[in-house]
């Protein structure tokens, strides 16, 4: 075991971190606001990949440029899925409120499988290949650039929330939508802001992940496990508890692989989750 | 909430006579249905259902009664199908006690996971249990001692064998034992519902708070919840490998159980001893015959409907499909 092995997993890690955090900033935006658990973020997830793989294989867009059409498909995809199922269960017991979201996981993924079989995908000669080596350390191009436009994304977003002033509607409205409504900030409108942004950076992580993962039905279940954790780990509804947190699973994850054993990469992160909820139940960065 | 406290168990005969008749009515019908002539598939067919009203029923327990989701159920359904094949295979111990195994390390391991994660609520319970059932499946995958990913295969004996519990001339006696147990976890929920503990579990769904500062240990109680759920829930794991012969942890820990119970229960009525019954007879034809007319096989046709037909109830009819029944037949008591 040498520095170097210990440092390219520190280096995948990282970089697997900062999707992650995408990921899960997405999802903490939408519970923050509206106390409901998207049950269907990895498959929104998936949903963004496949995007990304149909405009490669249909229009020859390579992922880099068809980033901002996912973008906007998948916020498409949040406010319908808003209009069409959220909007109604907004006042029900939050156990209808779990079965719907994971119904339209569920409906989501076996449409997929449906539609374009299980089969394993991927993208041929994205324009970014090839590796970069720092000092015997590799790093892998795709994964490098995704992870930078999700940093990228990830300011933006922490940007958009704490400056503009539909952010800081959208704050206003999750702290509490009644007295937001009051002050003229309609929540109708502002749940669907909401719902499209979170689906938005979904869609930026999947339309980056295509260049160099594996696109299949079932991809995004493990990734909605880890923002689960993440943002459980950064305290519910805070966004940027979501980067340190998906920072640190990314970390556990590779070097818990090379440290112990790696075909029990998802039980560490699992662990992290169950620690944090046990003994930290607002999470490592939340306050309340 | 005072109406819940006060409530002194009631006992099952207080119940209005049509749903006497009713039950009784049913329980002789179940009893008598083999013997119309049903070929082996509408045999699979109920007995698929009285397995999956009774998983579903366990689920209720947790999830109807004391309010807590959970999305890894299956498990305690694996932990059954793996206690009874493996002592099988490994010590020739009948699966008859093999059963009664299940149902114990069942109940343990609720208690194991229990104890720290009931402490959560709403969705940190969810997530965890979701995150505890994928876990199992993983373990189990990697676990050579109980055949990792291959699973078990519990050897074929040569004839039908009532210690081994295989029966390989005529799926009658696997729809006897199924229908037994489906009875048995019937009235046992039933007077659960009915009893004090059942009032009290109510009372912690409802308000928390509430129920805490009327000495109500919260905690306490959803534990208890848990662990008779846990415990209804293996004996269908165990009969479930005894029924299909081979068992691997993609099978019998497969998200999809904990998806299915959850469907099961809130389509037919969530809370409500009838609900998971109502929901297996009409949940599971559908799924089965799905699969035969519209191509199973990668399709995932059943899924697209389990997750359409969850979304509908869950925008359109919350309480579930037995809510279209006139509630003060289901509930009233006798007239004293």
């Amino acid at each position: 075991m040498t520095t170097e092995i210990i440092l390219q997993a520190v280096a995948t890690g990282l970089m697997m971190g900062l999707i992650y955090a995408l990921i899960a900033a997405g999802l903490s935006l939408i519970f923050g606001l509206m106390d409901i658990v998207n049950f269907a973020h990895g498959e929104h997830l998936m949903l963004s990949m496949f995007s990304s793989f149909w405009l490669w294989s249909l229009f020859g867009l390579d992922p880099i440029f068809s980033i901002p059409i996912t973008i906007l498909l998948m916020a498409l995809c949040g406010v319908l899925t808003h209009y069409f199922l959220i909007r109604y269960i907004l006042k029900a017991k939050m156990l209808i409120q779990i079965c719907a979201t994971f119904g339209l996981s569920i409906f989501i993924r076996s449409i997929a499988q449906f539609l374009w079989t299980p089969d394993f995908r991927n993208i041929d000669k994205p324009l970014l290949e090839g590796r970069l080596e720092i000092s015997g350390i590799f790093i892998g191009q795709p994964q490098l650039f995704a992870s930078l436009v999700c940093l990228v994304a990830f300011v933006l977003l922490y940007l958009f929330v704490t400056k503009t002033e539909t952010g800081l509607a959208l704050q206003a409205t999750a702290q509490d939508r009644h007295a937001a409504e009051i002050l003229g900030i309609p929540s109708d409108k502002m749940f669907a802001i909401g719902w499209a942004i979170g689906l938005g950076c979904v869609g930026v992580a999947g339309g980056m992940m295509a260049n160099y993962f594996f696109i299949f039905t079932d991809v995004g279940i493990n990734f909605a496990l880890f923002a689960f954790v993440a943002v459980a780990l950064g305290g519910f509804g805070s966004i940027i508890g979501c980067l340190y947190a998906g920072i640190i699973i990314g970390l556990v994850e590779s070097l818990g692989g090379l440290l112990i054993d790696p075909s029990f990469k998802l039980l560490y992160v699992f662990a992290i989750y169950l620690l944090v909820v046990i003994f930290r139940p607002q999470g490592l960065f939340g306050r309340y | 909430m005072d109406k819940l406290l006060a409530a002194k168990s009631e006992p099952l005969w207080n119940t209005d006579k049509r749903i006497i008749f009713l039950i009784s009515g049913l329980i002789v019908l179940l009893f008598a249905l083999p013997h119309f002539g049903l070929n082996s598939f509408y045999l699979h067919l109920m007995i698929m259902i009285f397995m999956h009203a009774v998983m579903a029923q366990s689920w209720n327990v947790i999830a109807g009664f004391s309010g807590q989701i959970s999305l890894g159920h299956g498990a305690f359904f694996g932990i059954g199908a793996y206690a009874t094949s493996f002592l099988y295979v490994q010590y020739g111990i009948s699966p008859w006690i093999g059963i009664f195994v299940g149902i114990i390390l069942s109940g343990f391991a609720a208690i194991l996971i229990g104890i720290p994660m009931l402490r959560l609520s709403g969705h940190y319970f969810a997530i965890a249990t979701l995150l505890i059932g994928i876990s199992f499946q993983i373990i189990f995958q990697r676990w050579e001692w109980v055949g990792a990913a291959s699973g078990v295969w519990v050897p074929m004996t040569s004839g039908d064998s009532w210690f081994a519990l295989q029966f390989h001339s005529s799926k009658m006696p696997y729809y006897y034992i199924f229908l037994v147990f489906f009875i048995i976890t019937f009235f046992l929920v039933w007077i659960l519902s009915r009893s004090k503990l059942g009032y009290r579990l109510r009372a912690v769904r409802d308000d928390p708070q509430a129920a805490l500062s009327l000495c109500i240990n919260v905690s306490n109680y959803k534990i208890i919840a848990y662990v008779i759920s846990a415990m209804i829930m293996a004996p269908m794991g165990s009969l479930f490998a005894q029924y299909i012969l081979i068992i691997d942890p993609d099978r019998v820990f497969n998200i999809e159980i904990s998806i299915i119970v959850l469907l099961i229960t809130v389509l037919g009525g969530i809370g409500n001893v009838w609900g998971p019954i109502v929901g297996a007879a009409i949940l599971i034809p559908i799924s089965e015959y799905s699969r035969i007319y519209l191509g199973g096989t990668g399709g995932a046709v059943d899924l697209i409907l389990y997750g359409l037909i969850l979304m509908l109830i869950c925008i359109f009819r919350p309480e579930g499909l037995i809510s279209f029944f006139p509630k003060n037949i289901l509930e009233r008591k006798k007239q004293r």
